[in-house]
């Protein structure tokens, strides 16, 4: 039984970097938690603290029962997967495999047991002679894998491992380590910038920003009702439309916006925000409420199976993506209208940034 | 690697550029080591008045020359502990350098100090130090109980030009450890923390074997310096005394051609010496364009 817990952790580098700033978390037993955000928001540095490769500034982490702030990384019962593997160069794949257990004085036939279990439900049993420069990349990764797995330890760690793969192999090692971590059970914390890999690989998702927490919720939640403007623009892709609310009413770029479909009390500043996807373009299956925005094509983007269509907002009141299923061609300068339903709108405070949801709204 | 390729319009122009470098190895190693082979197979009266074609003579003498065999060994002694010791040193420290490294500039700089001195200047610097009337080290020597005198004893003799040779390689090998210690990814040995290894299994399991292509070239460039380029530290410090307990090849050299006045002799040392600095060099060549070997 594997919680991590982390109390109000801090982390001041050396040098005066603040990069964790009073961080708090339960990571439930077998839980898979996904750390994600913007390149040096903190991501690795919340993960090597866990790990113990960084120091503790203020705060408290415990993995299961242990307090583990003053832990050599090797007594936390945690194995690491590194974004560059970091795989022993002069050594076979057995001899990365078996490293970590023998340092641990581990029975000879167990270690032996362990690697081939290991081996085997990774694909790499063919692979063990061979040293890391005769891998692919994916096998390399599996390697990585397998040397967590061999450990058989408390909570695996992972630091961005697929981000040296190609796409297609990433997807595939993506629904590979999900699998894996469902079967073993084992509780995990996986560092993420891809908001993709977030969304299909977590039981719930850590938003981290500039070292502080914007959210967490499981994937849905983070979706559906973004807590911040961050999150709104940092989850979905392509990104949610955001649009000053005021200046778009003014300039009539939005019609049917009625009193009860807007939160009261928002400030001047407000922000609406819509994910494209939430958009159809015309007048198809509007209810009575629906809401429209007026603009003007500037570009389209064909991606198959569907097409986004960029667009200014009426008077210059904003940009606007739009979701169209299938192929389009349409002309720039091409005047059109979308419509989407009240409950899909999101309203955030401008100057917090924080969601501001309408009174009744389901929670 | 790649490099550029420049194609000149001019065909003369190109040798010209290259006819300086040409020019100084002609000069200052091929003439010399063409006249070495060639008065190789020659003797000489003392007086320079008469030479006469001896054939292989000359070698077979020194393989015959107890004196000969004996500085052959005597090399071979000191070209082990000086590659040994400065390796040593120079990987200790520069292990420890790379811990703290990001502020390492200040070391760096202080430990190239010793390679920007010449070696005899090197090898009279230990020299006072060691000195048995006025010398500060052997003062602390005698303190702790220990009769240091050079001028008597072959080992103390030994180990103050040991010393003094190791002491001047320290800052170029610890450059190079430095420098592969660095090359060597940090996430390796924070997995092998995480694995389990402490710091000395760490550095004995991964960081040396990782390092080995660099072990390998630095003990062939010590190896090449203390052959060869020690003969400065020899000549100011002890001259190959007491006895002959110091007199390393390149000094035998040096005392059978000025002193002996038999240049057929010293000759035919010096093309030994040219064939064991060429072994070496192809050896490294060889390992080098086999490139890292693991
Ligand atoms: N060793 C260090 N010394 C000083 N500052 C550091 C150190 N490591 C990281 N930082 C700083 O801490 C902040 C967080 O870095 P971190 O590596 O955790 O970011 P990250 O979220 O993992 O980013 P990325 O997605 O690019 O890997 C950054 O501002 C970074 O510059
Ligand atoms: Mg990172």
């Amino acid at each position: 039984m594997t919680a991590i817990t982390l109390r109000n952790v801090s982390k001041t580098y050396p040098g005066g970097v603040e990069a964790i700033k009073g961080v708090s978390l339960d990571i439930g037993d077998g839980e898979f938690l996904v750390l994600v955000g913007p390149s040096g928001c903190g991501k690795s540095t919340l993960l090597r603290m866990i790990a113990g490769l960084e120091t503790i500034t203020a705060g408290e982490i415990s993995i299961g029962e242990r307090v583990v702030n003053n832990l050599e990384p090797a007594e936390r019962d945690i194995a690491m997967v590194f974004q560059n593997y970091a795989l022993y160069p002069h050594m076979s794949v057995r001899q990365n495999l078996e490293y970590g257990l023998k340092n641990r004085r581990m029975a000879r036939d167990e270690i032996a047991r362990r690697v081939e279990k290991a081996a085997g439900i990774l694909g790499i049993a063919e692979l063990l002679a061979r040293k890391p420069r005769q891998l692919s990349g994916g096998q390399r990764q599996r390697v990585a894998m397998g040397r967590a797995i061999v450990r058989e330890p408390a909570a695996f760690l992972f630091d961005e491992p697929l981000s040296n793969l190609d796409a297609k192999l990433r997807v595939q090692m993506r629904a590979e380590i999900r699998h894996l971590q469902r079967s073993l059970g084992t509780t995990s914390v996986y560092v993420t910038h891809d908001q993709l890999e977030a969304m299909t690989l977590a039981d719930r998702i850590v938003v981290l920003n500039g070292g502080v927490v914007e959210q967490v919720g499981t994937p849905m939640e983070v979706y559906e009702r973004p807590a911040s403007l961050f999150v709104a623009s940092f989850i979905g892709s392509p990104a949610m439309n955001l649009v000053p609310l005021q200046q778009a009413r003014e300039r009539a770029a939005i019609a049917g916006l009625v009193n009860g479909s807007v939160p009261s009390g928002l400030s001047t500043d407000a922000v609406l925000g819509v994910r494209p996807e939430d958009m159809t373009v015309g007048e198809n299956g509007a209810g009575a409420d629906a809401v429209r925005f007026a603009f003007t094509v500037t570009a389209v983007e064909a991606v198959g199976a569907e097409s986004y269509v960029h667009g200014n907002l009426q008077g210059g009141a904003g940009d606007i993506a739009v979701r169209m299923p299938g192929y389009h061609r349409l002309e720039p300068g091409t005047v059109l209208s979308a419509v989407t339903a009240p409950e899909k709108l999101h309203f955030f405070a401008g100057a917090s940034g924080q969601r501001v949801d309408r009174a009744g709204a389901a929670q | 690697m790649r490099t550029k390729r420049v194609v000149f319009r001019s065909l003369w122009l190109p040798y010209l550029l290259i006819a300086p470098q040409i020019a100084i190895t002609a000069i200052f190693f091929l003439w010399p080591a063409g006249q070495a082979i060639y008065q190789s197979f020659l003797r000489q009266d003392a007086f320079g008045l008469r030479t006469e074609f001896v054939g292989l003579e000359n070698f077979a003498r020194l393989v015959n020359d107890p004196l000969y065999l004996k500085s052959f060994t005597t090399t071979l002694v000191f070209s082990a502990l000086v590659a040994g010791i400065s390796m040593g040193v120079a990987l200790l420290l520069a292990v420890m350098a790379d811990r703290v490294l990001r502020s390492a500039l200040f070391y760096r700089t202080l430990l190239i100090w010793p390679y920007a001195v010449a070696p005899a200047v090197a090898g009279v610097l230990w020299f006072f130090l060691f000195n048995p009337t006025i010398g500060i080290a052997a003062y602390f020597l005698a303190r702790l109980g220990y009769e240091w005198n050079h001028y008597a004893s072959g080992t103390d003799a030994m180990a103050l030009i040991v010393i003094a040779a190791a002491w001047r390689q320290v800052s170029y090998n610890f450059l190079f450890f430095l420098a592969g210690l660095q090359a060597i990814p940090g996430s390796l040995t924070e997995a092998a923390a995480m694995d389990a290894a402490g710091p000395f299994k760490r550095f004995w399991t991964i960081q040396l074997p990782l390092l080995s292509p660099t072990v390998f070239f630095l003990l062939v460039v010590n190896l090449v310096y203390a052959f060869f380029d020690t003969f400065g530290i020899v000549h100011a410090t002890t001259r190959g005394g007491p006895g002959n307990d110091t007199a390393i090849l390149v000094f035998e050299v040096w005392r059978d051609a000025f002193e002996g006045l038999d240049l057929g002799f010293s000759a035919a040392q010096s093309v030994v010496l040219m064939a064991i600095v060429i072994a070496l060099t192809a050896i490294q060549f060889r390992y080098i364009e086999r490139r890292v070997e693991y």
